[in-house]
């Protein structure tokens, strides 16, 4: 009789714990948007979109930022692009190719983790010297390259864990039909795992385009609209960053109208990403 | 019965890291007939199918030797191309696995994989064996749906014309029924039976009823080893080890 009271009681223990975290997560999500919104939605105008600084833009005079805006396109669409055209092979080599090799599989892994442990200041530090070394000056390239080096294990180890997840029995399958690995990789596999390879390239993208720290050194930063990847460009996150240590409140009130920007534009990918990957999931057979 | 024998397998040895799998085993399996692999579980008659067509070789730490001659030739030695081994042998395993395609597509894989693009022969392909395996009538209307849209009695079936359609000469069947209803377990059956006509089917199951059902020849395993094997007549009727006794009548599983 006593026990039973006290299971009933950890259960209504536990489920209140559980109900106050969730609460919590929902209230700081909600406070942050909240809060951005607040403060950058009053700011955020036609004119903004539109056009690129001009002089004395960040002493609160007339301009945009657009050229961030664009700038952080170029910059996470490519990024993302180089990551996925490196990260896909390397995560389906490791699940299909490298099936009897687990010890090495989970090796690459480890290393992968700690990869993705690293902070971003770090590789806009090792680009930078590697810049350096090569003899090239900041600009786009750059930028992608650095930004692609930190989202690839981001993007590989997301793509690996739904790869994981396959059973061997529809590589075993496909094998006994005949199939190299490769074709098994691509076809099968890649076919199974859409909607989760998709989801591994939204996350991937989403961390290119808010980093700040690893586009510092690398991207630089420029008042005008790259037209070649040799030049320089401007981000949205070094754009709130600019915006936000200006002592002038109308230009910090830029600032949170550029992460209005920002936050809007994540969304976008977002909702673009679950319809996309709903079209695509229809094949997928659930085992 | 040697000379008609599809599949020999000689002193063949299967170890994963410590663990000695298959034990020196020794049979020969006949062409067209069906040849049960019979006996309790972890007995080893899955990673012996699985050896056949060297699907054993995906595991970590596997060591094997011996030989597996298949008409007369050594599949195990490396001159043999994998792939075309894994090609001749069809399998069929404990749940279907359909590839994330079309119904049409899932038929249609292992000949557009070798190059086959003419849509008017792949059509053709794909009623010829969605009829063999009695499926054409169910599916004909929704042959661009996708395959897991289908029952798993269904998915088996079509995974059974997915293998058939890429021509092999040997359908290895791993306990097929043992995720399916009575009645899908029984179509499996009776296609087997007919199949038999033109392919040798090597079946693994632990269902000893099934394997008095269906049997041609018995391959009885017990931890690791062949007990005894021979014609279904002889080994269900007449055994002549001990072991094979007393599974027969129930004493062990």
């Amino acid at each position: 009789m006593f026990l039973q009271k006290l299971r009933k009681g950890e259960e209504k223990f536990f489920r209140v714990v559980m109900f106050l975290s969730t609460l919590t997560i929902a209230m700081v999500l909600l406070l942050i948007i909240f809060s951005v919104l607040y403060k950058g939605l009053p700011s955020v105008s036609w004119e903004m979109l539109t056009q690129v600084p001009k002089g004395g833009f960040y002493f609160g005079k007339e301009g945009g930022i657009l050229n961030a805006i664009i700038g952080s396109i170029y910059l996470s669409l490519g990024a993302t692009l180089l990551a996925f055209v490196v990260g896909l092979p390397v995560a389906l080599y490791m699940n299909v190719h490298l099936i009897r090799r687990q010890k090495l599989v989970n090796t690459i892994r480890f290393f992968l983790d700690l990869l993705w442990g690293i902070p971003s200041i770090v590789y806009g530090a090792f680009g930078f010297s590697i810049m350096i070394y090569l003899g090239l000056r900041v600009s786009l390239l750059a930028g992608i390259i650095t930004v692609a080096l930190f989202i690839i294990p981001i993007m590989v180890r997301s793509m690996d864990e739904v790869l994981k997840s396959v059973p061997r029995g529809l590589l075993e399958a496909s094998l006994s039909l005949g199939s190299t690995r490769s074709e098994i990789s691509y076809i099968v596999f890649f076919k199974q795992c859409i909607p989760g390879i998709m989801t591994a390239v939204l996350l991937s993208f989403g961390r290119a385009i808010g980093d700040a720290a690893s586009i510092l050194f690398t991207a630089g930063f420029t008042d005008h609209i790259p037209t070649s990847l040799s030049q320089p460009t401007a981000t949205l996150p070094l754009s709130i960053f600019f915006q936000l240590t200006s002592p002038i409140p109308e230009v910090q009130e830029r600032a949170y109208a550029s992460a209005v920007v920002l936050i809007a534009f994540i969304l976008i990918i977002s909702i673009l990403s679950r319809i996309f990957s709903q079209r695509f999931n229809k094949n997928k057979i659930d085992f | 019965m040697e000379n008609n024998a599809k599949i020999e397998i000689k002193d063949l040895n299967l170890s994963i890291g410590k663990h000695h799998i298959l034990k020196n085993i020794n049979a020969s399996i006949p062409s067209n007939k069906i040849t049960v692999i019979l006996g309790p579980s972890g007995c080893g008659k899955t990673t012996l199918l699985k050896s056949l067509n060297r699907l054993t070789e995906l595991y970590p730490d596997v060591k094997m030797h011996g030989e597996i001659c298949l008409d007369g030739q050594n599949i195990l030695n490396g001159r043999h191309d994998v792939t075309q081994i894994r090609k001749r042998m069809g399998l069929l395993s404990q749940r279907p696995y359909p590839l994330p395609m079309s119904i049409y597509k899932n038929v249609t894989y292992g000949l557009r994989i070798s190059g086959r693009k003419n849509k008017l022969f792949l059509q053709k392909r794909v009623e010829h064996y969605l009829r063999e395996v009695n499926l054409w009538e169910e599916v004909k209307d929704r042959l661009k749906e996708p395959a897991g849209s289908l029952s798993i009695g269904q998915q088996q079936r079509l995974c059974l014309a997915r293998g058939l359609a890429v021509d092999p000469a040997i359908i290895l069947a791993d306990e097929p029924t043992s995720a399916l209803d009575p009645v899908s377990s029984q179509a499996i059956e009776n296609m087997f039976q007919h199949l038999k006509q033109r392919y040798t089917i090597i079946l693994v199951t632990h269902i000893l009823r099934q394997a008095k059902r269906i049997a041609d020849n018995v391959i009885f395993m017990y931890l690791g080893e062949v007990v005894e094997q021979g014609p279904a007549d002889a080994v269900f009727e007449n055994p002549s080890k001990e072991k094979t006794k007393a599974y027969l009548n129930g004493v062990f599983y």
